[in-house]
C-alpha cells in the first residue's frame, strides 16, 4: 500500500529526522483558576512600628509593636500583635543560633556608647536612633521569619505571637500534623 | 643550539599527507588560549612526512637514528613528572649514520587506536601528538605536533527522561522534568518545573550547567567545579499549579562529552543545577547529573525536508508529513514557523 511505503521511507531516515531538535514544550497540566488568581500561599507580612518609651529615669526602655499577618499554616494565629524590646530580639537571635542550623542575620547595633552620660542628644531615646533601630529590627524579623528552618523553632513563634517571652521555656521544634 | 658552531644542526618538521583536506578544530591550550589543530577519530591512519633540513648545507649531520612517535598521554598537573602514556607507537625512519643533505622521510601509523577524547582541563590534560626526533650524542633535535581527537557516539538506545518531585517539607514542593538524561553537545534541554506548593517568596529561578573534573584516586581525590552556564528561566513569584518551561540550547556553551574514569585517571561529569532564589537571597537547589555525548556531523538534507520536520513540530501546526512543501517560500505560514525556531 502506498502509505506503507511512505512510512518505510521515513524509518530509514531516522537519524536525518533528528537533525532539528524537537524543542516543543513538554505537556503541562492546565492550572486551576483558583490557584492562579487566588491569594498566594506564601503571604507573610511583619511590621515593627510604634516605638514607645516606658518607665521613668534610669529604668526607661523602648518597646516596639511587632505585627504579623500571614496565611502560612505553621503560624497558629493568622494575625497577631505583640510588644517587644531590644533585649527580646537579642534573646531570639541567641536562641536561633543555638537551636537551629540557620545562619542568623545580625541585629542593628547595641549602641552602648549612646548609654554613656553627658551626651548632647537623647542617647538611646533619640528619635533618629530609634527609627534606625526600628528599621533594622524589621529587616531582621522579615529575614528570619521567612526562613523554612527558623519557622520550625518554638522560640520564633513565642517571640512573634505569644503575649510575652518566657525566657525559661523549653526549646523545641514545631511539628506540623 | 648553535653553540656547537663547528658541528651541524638541523630543523625538523612534520607535515601530514592530508593537511589540505583534513578538518581542523579549535582546542583550548593550558593557558586558556584557543588554537587550531588537525582533527582525528579513532581508527584513522596518521601518515605524513618528516622533513629534516640542514642549517649549514654542505656539512654533514651525524646522528644516532631518526624516528617518529605517535603518543597519547595523560598529564596530571600536580604530578608533572609522570606522564601516563596509553598509546605509544614508534617508527624508525633512519638507522644511526649521517645525513649530507636535507631529507624527507615518509611515515604511516595505520589505523591507530585513539580510545579517548583530547581534553585540557583544570588539573589534567589528555593529548595526542606526533614527535619526530633526530637522536644525537649530546642533544636530540625534536619536534612535536599536537593533534586533537574526538570520540563519537551513536544515539543512545535508552534515553529516559528525568522526572522527580523534590522540596522542603510544608514549604516548597516542585516537580522537575528534563526530556532526556543523555544529551549530545548540540542538543536542546527541554523541560519544565511544576510548582506543587509555594509557601516561600521566590524571586527568580535559574538553571546552571556545572562541570566537575575529578582527578586522583583513593585518599587524594580532587574535584574542580566550574559553572559553565547560568540561565534564568523564571523572573517573579510562582504559585501552585504553575508550570515554567525550560529550553536550553547547549550549542552555545563550551562543553565536552562526559568522560568516566578515563584510563583510571580522571573524570569529567556534567550536572544540571536548578536554583530557586527567594526574596532574602536564600538559594534552594537540586543538582542532577546528565550525560553529554558527541554526535558525528550529519550531512544536511535538503531544506524542504527540514522545513517539513520543523513545521510538524511547531505547536498547533496542522501540516503533516504527507503534505511536505517543496520549498519554504511556497507557504507563508511555514516561513513563520521557521523564524520562530531559529
Amino acid at each position: 500500500m502506498k502509505s506503507d511505503r511512505i512510512l518505510t521511507l521515513l524509518e530509514g531516515q531516522g537519524d536525518m529526522a533528528e537533525t532539528i531538535a524537537d524543542t516543543r514544550r513538554l505537556y503541562t497540566k492546565p492550572q486551576n483558576l483558583n490557584d492562579a488568581y487566588g491569594p498566594p500561599s506564601n503571604f507573610l507580612e511583619i511590621d515593627v512600628s510604634n516605638p514607645e518609651t516606658v518607665g521613668v529615669g534610669r529604668g526607661r526602655y523602648t518597646t516596639y509593636e511587632v505585627r504579623l499577618k500571614t496565611n502560612l499554616p505553621i503560624f497558629k494565629l493568622k494575625e497577631s500583635s505583640v510588644r517587644r524590646r531590644y533585649s527580646d530580639f537579642e534573646w531570639l537571635r541567641a536562641e536561633l543560633e543555638r537551636e537551629s542550623k540557620v545562619v542568623v542575620p545580625p541585629l542593628p547595633g547595641k549602641a552602648l556608647f549612646r548609654q554613656l552620660p553627658f551626651r548632647g542628644d537623647d542617647g538611646i531615646f533619640d528619635d533618629s536612633f530609634i527609627e534606625e533601630r526600628r528599621q533594622g529590627l524589621e529587616q531582621f524579623l522579615n529575614k528570619v521569619a521567612g526562613h523554612p528552618l527558623a519557622q520550625n523553632e518554638r522560640c520564633l513563634h513565642m517571640f512573634l505571637q505569644d503575649e510575652s517571652v518566657d525566657k525559661n521555656y523549653t526549646p523545641s521544634k514545631i511539628r506540623q500534623a | 643550539m648553535s653553540f656547537f658552531s663547528f658541528g651541524q644542526s638541523a630543523e625538523i618538521d612534520v607535515v601530514l599527507n592530508d593537511a589540505e583536506t583534513r578538518k581542523k578544530v579549535e582546542h583550548k591550550t593550558e593557558d586558556g588560549k584557543k588554537d587550531k589543530y588537525f582533527l582525528f577519530y579513532d581508527g584513522e591512519t596518521v601518515s605524513g612526512k618528516v622533513n629534516v633540513t640542514l642549517k649549514n648545507p654542505g656539512k654533514r649531520l651525524e646522528h644516532h637514528g631518526i624516528k617518529i612517535e605517535f603518543v597519547g598521554q595523560i598529564e596530571l598537573y600536580y604530578d608533572r613528572g609522570n606522564h601516563h602514556e596509553f598509546v605509544s607507537l614508534v617508527k624508525d625512519l633512519a638507522r644511526p649514520g649521517e645525513i649530507t643533505q636535507s631529507q624527507t622521510f615518509d611515515f604511516e601509523f595505520t589505523h591507530v587506536e585513539k580510545p579517548y577524547e583530547s581534553y585540557t582541563g583544570q588539573n589534567v590534560k589528555l593529548r595526542y601528538f606526533l614527535r619526530a626526533t633526530v637522536i644525537r650524542r649530546l642533544n636530540d633535535i625534536t619536534k612535536e605536533m599536537d593533534i586533537v581527537v574526538h570520540t563519537l557516539s551513536t544515539y543512545p538506545e535508552l534515553n529516559s527522561s528525568i522526572k522527580m518531585e523534590v522540596g522542603i517539607e510544608d514549604c516548597l514542593h516542585i516537580e522537575f522534568e528534563y526530556n532526556k538524561s543523555k544529551y549530545h553537545l548540540k542538543d536542546v534541554i527541554v523541560g519544565k518545573i511544576y510548582f506543587l506548593l509555594v509557601r516561600i517568596k521566590i524571586k527568580h529561578m535559574e538553571i546552571d550547567i556545572i562541570k566537575r573534573e575529578t582527578t586522583g584516586t583513593g585518599p587524594s581525590v580532587y574535584h574542580e567545579n566550574d559553572t559553565i552556564a547560568k540561565y534564568e528561566i523564571m523572573d517573579g513569584a510562582p504559585v501552585r499549579g504553575e508550570s515554567i518551561p525550560i529550553r536550553l540550547f547547549l550549542a552555545g556553551y563550551d562543553l565536552t562529552p562526559t568522560m568516566r574514569d578515563i584510563n583510571k585517571k580522571f573524570s569529567v561529569r556534567y550536572y544540571l543545577n536548578l536554583v530557586l532564589i527567594d526574596e532574602e537571597e536564600r538559594r534552594y537547589f537540586k543538582q542532577q547529573e546528565i550525560t553529554l555525548w558527541r554526535k558525528g556531523d550529519v550531512v544536511r538534507k535538503s531544506m524542504s525536508h527540514q522545513a517539513a520536520i520543523a513545521s510538524q513540530r511547531f505547536e498547533g501546526s496542522a501540516a503533516s508529513e504527507m503534505n511536505a512543501p517543496k520549498c519554504i517560500s511556497d507557504i507563508p505560514h511555514l516561513m513563520n514557523a521557521f523564524l520562530t525556531l531559529f
